[in-house]
């Protein structure tokens, strides 16, 4: 039962959250132009990693909005949260230490996007 | 009174709250060869099923089963033991209805007292589209020769009369299917009579043995390496639920696999009450009552993937909120223990039992909640397969190229609250 | 010999002969009377189900699951192996233990031999869950846990201080120790007295924290009015769930003591032998009157000590060769034998303990030594239980003989005896210090207070180091009847036979011998199964480790964690503002998702098939009203929302002029079809998404996560407008007139309002959006309006109809009506298996646009396949059969009789009904080929027959479309 850190509203109970899997899986530029099996992968095939995984979340009890993740997939502990228009951070602070973590690599979050003004 | 003797009750024992004893001997604990013909990766209960399998019906016994942890000791510890083959499509029910068979045999197959009990099972329909997809696949079921019935929710009392069939509760029960020959087994149980079996016959089974990757030459692969040491193999066969993609990431064979918790529980012992085994998508849980007493239960799975095999609280009060709302009986059960095991789930809510881009490795995974039902036609399946080089009828719908020909098969309408 | 031997009198209650004429916690001025096996006693206030029993000399309270030998008294609280209970009244509940019950007038139980039974009848009692957010949350109120809270609250911290028994003091509640020279039970007053005083500090006895999760959330249960038996107040709840969130958790639960394992230790009078202690200083009573302490630590000798002092006869028969110094001192003054370098061998007596066979350690005759009570101290499991579940490692400590946390965890600490400081001293000290180094982690503000003197406490004597003995080889070999775990009947010989049938790991020998799998979950067996089977195979406890500790800690009812989510708050009911309209007249309910929707609304006598063949008559000769409020609504607003719906449709949107309607399907990435319904463009940058019922939350989801996911860029806003709006049909022939009648306003010509429009009206200055959709083929207007004026419109609709005979017709009707002109219900006629041109709507799917979602998987392979399934119609040759939904179409020529399994399937039959405009049941199936199949004949088995349908196209009402117009 973890508590996410909402990049928009801070901590909030996982109930609130839902789950929208693997992060940064772009919708293919020219779908027509993929072959079956390459769009076989688009539709159906993600990354299961055992470890640190960039995921998307909704937080759809609260805003409503999407945002990214690092989680350990483990440990399920979030090593980072991060809105959709931000990039994957680049190296992953593996502190484990629950809450205070989120909220340090929150803190700093600055940038803006134009989704749901 | 003579102070040697033994005290002696004057209470008989409780029926049903001990088990048959197992064996003197269940495996040997050999230290690994240098090669095999066979290496099975996953001391499951697939696994040692296959091995079983192929020493049976193929004649092959140079076969290590490798486990990273305890033998069965992955899902097979932590499964819920229904067995029903009462799936929507031809070839679920083909396969599934296979492996019942095959259970209505195991006891004897295996010398095990494996504790099979065909119970039955009713799965709830609550509103008019459960009726709908319930018959549908109650007439799939009857053509394809699987026991199956739909009844009325006056039947439902009469076949387990502590489900609340009353039309005050929020989703009264319409109806059920019904299959008399479903099960529960006891999984332990299970998983030591096929080790016992394929460990006599020559087998090595070699526990806390964890892959860690393989020894490729073009596209075969000659050995696996260990945390035991190399082993040279004439085939793989993957058979490692909740561990396939961290194998398969190894062989950069991509799969569409993602591994979720799943939770269940049990209560403690408990004078029998529930006399078949009950599920409900839409009140969300299922239920039997094993040999000892103990009610044993389950859920959906939790959101996010994980391999933690722990899951969140919220998933087990709601299971509980349901299972006291179809079984108000339950209210003073004690919930006392629960776990979680690491499912993997596929687009279609079916398995994949494949050929791999390497001629010699053979894949089974991504069963999600139907793995311990489908053990012995698993097993079956994936050893012929194995020995003949090519897939059996069984398996050949459930190819991992289904995913890019769009050939799914989905059975999220019969496994979605799972089991 | 027998337990009632010798008794003493002792003064003040001859109906219970154990009690001791004073001290104890238990309230002596009230007598509650209770009701055991069948036997009226009687207890006092303060006592629990166990001492009162021990009070009147009582031991056996069942007999074993699988042998049916007695069991008794164990322990005095949770881990308690053996003291199984089935309480009677006031209300049925199974399998608690004599040792945690407190005791309550007119409680009836019975002894439980290992299963338990549940009441046959409904519990009437209210459960409940609460919310507590707290910096700091400590877990046990003994002295360690109580410095820990006190100097956290007293610093400001928001704590919570969660205790399981019924009063705060842990430990000091059985014991005798002084604090600052007083008895250690006044420090506990006072300090939680000072608590209560303190702000911010939530303090909760009687319950237990059942698991620990991440991220510091953790779960209790309160039991709130259970000691009270049956004068609990019915409106309070029984027990409650606390969902606690914690910033940090001090862990503070205390040791178990761990039993040694000897020849028939199971006898009743067998008991941890802390636990008489505690019974004699908490509860008042004597556990026995000659006693056999066994132990391999300096513990027990306070026990034997204190019981000697309180009149009973003691013998200590220790392990060690030499007896501690510390404690010879007072053996000898009260003349206490010390048999040293002894172990129990084994016991006699029937259902209670008569004697200990005494044997020096190395081997040599048994003495009997006669007993009626043995007490067993094999030293001290930490309660490492909540630390573990938090994923912390354990060590095992060779010396304390114990697993003992191995690491600190980020956001909890264990402290006191949880963490194997087992002196009063230590406890109090590292609770304090733990408290403090809370309070700085937490980053509170200082918080200038008076400087409170740390309680001072005597040294404890000197402590030698204990012996770590598992169990006391079998003097015959027979291993059999040394029990490991009491509950269970597993003994060492079923170690000894798992080892050998070749199991190592601990989780197979529990598998195999069930030890740690009964109530108790193995709180005293465990960790003594890891030492005998780390004998057994050579390695060390370390190695071994132990089996995983799993919530929750203690059993905890279902009916607690159900919480309210019971009966009508299940799940909630969603209900439209004409909810109590359909009630009054009459409105047989359908479940629709979450919703209630009228299917039907029979008229006296009336079955459904005639109350729908009714409603379906009246609506194709006159007109009828349905309350399609519960349609999904997503307002779309926003520059580039026509681009939005262009990506997320089969069909073009972007080019629907302001004004107009347009149905559209969407489809999943896999090209298979999720939802459909019509889209209202209300103005250049505003439309109105119409979903179906059961897809609305569905739909709205889906077009969020492709906005904010993938097209970010896009400016749109969605929003749902499913409460806000009532939507009912007004359908049939005379629908214009209605409609009319009640908006004069409005030109309702079909020129002037054209199929597929809308316009905005006023009714009295309400504003109603009028579209002309129909879902069923007929002259059609769907009414807008707030949910807020709902019903008076509703009721304006109606009045206007009744010249027209207006019926309101329910979702039943709507279905035979949609179904008799082939449109397809998504999720009924469809499964997430079919495609729009499975549907035969190539219409819908655009060719123009480059993509759209989903467009890509119509090109796969098996989408291209002949023999798809196809939605049809299907026309039974009788004119009588309604073929039931669900039926499958089997490939079996006419005129043969169904083949045995496995028969090859067609298709099923997705919708059927009776039709009152074709005058006959029809059916819409999806089949395989099907569009090839029109005019063939396939058949179908229902009830155990064959019956046979001709294949149509699935539009078999006015498919030239005549009606639409009136």
């Amino acid at each position: 039962m973890q508590l996410i850190e909402c990049p928009w509203c801070g901590p909030r109970e996982e109930v609130e959250f839902s789950y929208g899997g693997q992060a940064h899986v772009p919708y293919p530029e020219s779908p027509a132009e993929l072959d079956d099996e390459q769009w076989a992968h688009y539709v159906f095939f993600r990354d299961n990693t055992r470890g640190t995984l960039a995921e998307r979340w909704n937080h759809g009890a609260g805003c409503r909005r999407w945002f990214n993740a690092m989680r350990d997939t483990v440990s399920y502990r979030f090593s980072a949260v991060y809105r959709t228009a931000e990039p994957m951070p680049a190296s992953v602070p593996l502190t484990g230490a629950g809450s205070s973590s989120a909220s340090a690599t929150t803190s700093t979050t600055t940038s803006t996007t134009t989704t749901g003004r | 009174m003579s102070p040697t003797t033994t005290p002696r009750s004057t209470t008989p024992r409780t029926p049903g709250a001990d088990l048959p004893e197992h064996p003197d001997s269940l495996w040997r604990n050999p230290e690994p060869k240098k090669a095999y013909d066979v290496v099975i990766v996953g001391g499951g209960g697939h696994g040692l099923a296959t091995a079983h399998y192929l020493v049976k019906n193929h004649g092959i016994t140079n076969v290590a089963v490798l486990e990273k942890g305890w033998l069965a000791g992955g899902n097979m510890a932590r499964n819920t033991t229904l067995i029903r083959s009462n799936y929507l499509w031809d070839a679920s029910a083909a396969i599934y209805e296979h492996s019942l068979k095959l259970w209505e045999g195991l006891e004897e197959d295996l010398g095990y007292p494996i504790l099979f009990s065909q119970r039955g099972v009713l799965n709830l329909a609550h509103t008019l589209q459960d009726v709908r997809d319930s018959v549908r696949r109650v007439e799939a079921n009857k053509l394809n020769g699987i026991d199956a019935e739909w009844v009325d929710a006056e039947e439902v009392a009469k076949i387990c009369p502590i489900v609340n069939t009353s039309s005050d509760i929020r989703y009264p029960v319409m109806g059920a299917t019904y299959q008399p020959r479903a099960g529960i087994a006891k999984h332990d149980y299970v998983g030591w009579g096929f080790a016992r079996r394929i460990s006599d016959a020559g087998v090595d089974i070699i526990q806390g043995c964890e892959v860690t990757g393989f020894v490729r030459d073009g596209d075969r692969v000659t050995g696996v390496r260990t945390t035991r040491g190399d082993i040279a193999c004439g085939t793989v066969a993957l058979a490692a639920a909740g561990s396939t993609s961290v194998l398969t990431d190894m062989l950069d064979v991509r799969v569409p696999i993602q591994s979720h918790p799943l939770q269940a529980l049990v209560s403690e012992l408990l004078e029998p009450v529930h006399p078949t085994i009950v599920m409900s998508n839409q009140v969300h849980v299922y239920v039997s009552q094993a040999h000892k007493g103990e009610l044993v239960m389950g859920a959906g799975v939790d959101s996010y993937n994980g391999y933690g095999q722990r899951g969140a609280f919220h998933v087990i009060e709601r299971q509980m909120a349901a299972a006291v709302e179809l079984f108000p009986v339950f209210a003073r059960a004690h919930l006392l223990r629960t776990w979680a095991g690491v499912v993997d789930t596929t687009p279609d809510a079916s398995p994949i039992i494949s050929r791999t881009p390497y001629e010699n490795v053979y894949l089974n995974c991504g069963w999600g909640t139907g793995g311990f039902k489908a053990t012995p036609g698993l097993g079956w399946v994936f050893a012929d397969t194995i020995a003949n080089g090519e897939p059996h009828p069984y398996a050949a719908p459930f190819s991992l190229d289904r995913f890019t020909t769009g050939a799914l098969v989905d059975e999220h309408g019969a496994a979605a609250v799972a089991h | 010999m027998s337990a009632t031997l010798d008794r003493p009198e002792r003064a003040g209650d001859p109906q219970a002969p154990f009690r001791t004429a004073d001290g104890g916690r238990v309230d002596r001025s009230r007598t509650l009377t209770f009701t055991f096996g069948g036997r009226s006693l009687t207890g006092h206030p303060g006592d629990t189900l166990a001492s009162a029993l021990l009070s009147h000399g009582v031991h056996q309270v069942a007999t074993s699951v699988k042998l049916g030998r007695p069991r008794g008294i164990g322990a005095a609280w949770a881990e308690d192996p053996t003291s199984l209970v089935q309480v009677e009244e006031p209300f049925p509940e199974p399998m608690l233990l004599a040792s945690t019950i407190e005791l309550y007038d007119g409680l009836v139980a019975d002894g439980l031999p290992g299963q338990g039974r549940l009441a046959d009848l409904p519990d009437s009692a209210r459960y409940d869950a609460r919310h507590l957010h707290v910096d700091l949350l400590v877990v046990g109120a003994g002295p360690a846990g109580l410095s820990a809270a006190l100097v956290a609250a007293r610093a400001g911290a928001r704590v919570a201080l969660v205790d399981e028994q019924a009063e705060a003091g842990g430990a000091l509640l059985g014991g005798t120790d002084t604090i600052d020279g007083r008895p250690g039970t006044a420090w506990v007053e006072a300090a939680v007295a000072e608590l209560a005083a303190l702000p911010d500090v939530m303090h909760l006895q009687r319950t237990t924290v059942f698991g620990v999760y991440d991220d510091g959330f953790a779960l209790a249960v309160e039991r709130r009015t259970d000691h009270l038996g049956g004068a609990a107040p019915q409106h309070l709840s029984r027990q409650r769930v606390w969902r606690v969130r914690a910033r940090r958790t001090v862990v503070a639960t205390g040791a178990h003591e761990r039993p040694v394992v000897f020849t028939d230790n199971d006898r009743p009078g067998t008991m941890l032998a802390g636990s008489a202690r505690t019974y004699l200083h908490r509860y008042g009573v004597l556990a026995g009157e000659r006693a056999v302490v066994f132990t391999t630590n300096d513990s027990a000798y306070q026990v034997a000590v204190e019981l000697a002092d309180a009149g009973v006869d003691v013998t200590v028969v220790e392990t060690r060769e030499r007896a501690p110094v510390a404690w010879s001192a007072a053996c000898g003054a009260r003349g206490l034998p010390v048999r040293t370098g002894s172990v129990v061998t084994g016991t006699e007596g029937v259902e209670r303990v008569t004697a200990a066979l005494v044997a020096p350690r190395g081997g040599g005759a048994p003495e009997a030594l006669p007993c009626d009570l043995l007490l067993v101290s094999g030293g001290w499991n930490p309660a490492v239980h909540l630390y573990s579940q938090a994923r912390g490692r354990l060590r095992f400590d060779a010396v304390l003989g114990a697993f003992l946390p191995a690491e600190q965890l980020p956001d909890l600490d264990v402290v006191g005896s949880a963490a194997g400081t087992l002196d009063l001293e230590g406890c109090l000290f590292t609770g304090r210090e733990t408290g403090r180094a809370a309070v700085a982690a937490l980053g509170l503000p200082e918080v200038p207070r008076t400087p409170q003197a740390d309680p001072t406490v005597d040294p404890p004597p000197p402590a030698s180091d204990p012996d770590l003995l598992w169990v006391v080889p079998a003097v015959d070999g027979d291993a059999s009847r040394q029990f490991v775990d009491v509950q269970r009947d597993a003994t060492v010989a079923d170690v000894q036979r798992a080892v050998g049938a070749g199991l190592r790991s601990p989780e197979h020998v529990k598998r195999y011998t069930t030890i740690g799998t009964a109530h108790d979950q193995g709180k005293t067996s465990g960790v003594v199964m890891s030492g005998i089977l780390g004998e057994l195979i050579g390695a060390g406890p370390q190695d071994v480790g132990t089996t995983t500790f799993r919530p929750p800690y203690t059993p905890v009812a279902f009916a607690t964690l159900a919480g309210r989510d019971r009966g009508a708050m299940f799940d909630p009911e969603r209900t439209t503002a004409l909810h109590d309209w359909h009630l009054a007249h009459g409105a047989v309910w359908e479940d629709v998702g979450q919703w209630k929707r009228p299917r039907h609304y029979p008229a006296p006598g009336e079955d459904m098939e005639a109350a729908v063949l009714r409603e379906c008559a009246a609506v194709r000769s006159g007109v009828g009203i349905l309350d399609g409020s519960t349609l999904g609504k997503i307002d779309v607003q926003g520059p580039d929302a026509g681009v939005l719906l262009d990506r997320l449709y089969t069909n073009l949107m972007s080019s629907l002029k302001v004004g107009r309607v347009r149905y559209g399907v969407m489809c999943g990435v896999d090209g298979m079809v999720l939802d459909d319904g019509v889209v209202l463009r209300l103005a250049e940058d505003r439309w109105m998404v119409m979903t179906t019922t059961g897809g609305a939350a569905k739909v709205l989801d889906w077009m969020e996560e492709w906005l904010q996911t993938e097209w970010p860029d896009l400016r749109v806003h969605l929003a749902s407008v499913t409460e806000q709006w009532a939507a009912f049909p007004v359908v049939g022939p005379r629908s214009r007139d209605v409609v009319g009648a009640v908006f004069p306003g409005v030109d309702v010509s079909a020129e002037a309002f054209e199929f597929m429009t809308w316009q905005d009206t006023q009714l009295e200055g309400v504003p109603v959006r009028l579209a002309r959709i129909s879902f069923s083929g007929e002259l059609a207007w769907e009414v807008h309006v707030s949910s807020w004026h709902a019903e008076e419109v509703w009721h304006r609709l109606v009045a206007a109809g009744q010249e027209h005979g207006i019926t309101p017709y329910g979702t039943e009707t709507m279905h035979v009506l949609r179904a008799e002109k082939g449109y397809p219900i998504i999720g009924q006629d469809t499964d997430g298996t079919v495609t729009p041109q499975d549907l035969g709507m190539d219409w819908v799917v655009s060719k123009k646009k480059a993509d759209f979602v989903g467009k890509r998987s119509f090109a796969r392979a098996d989408n291209q396949r002949p023999d798809r399934k196809h939605l049809v119609g299907l026309l039974p040759t009788d004119g009588e059969t309604v073929l039931p939904e669900g039926s499958q179409v089997v490939d079996v020529p006419l005129g043969e009789d169904l083949p045995a399994p496995p028969v090859p399937m067609l298709g099923h039959v997705t919708s059927s009904y009776r039709s009152a405009f074709l005058g006959r049941p029809f059916a819409l199936a999806m089949l395989q080929g099907g569009r090839e199949r029109v005019g063939e004949v396939v058949q179908l088995p229902v009830g155990g027959r064959l019956v046979a349908a001709e294949v149509t196209g699935p539009v078999l009402v006015d498919p030239e479309g005549a009606r639409r117009d009136g």
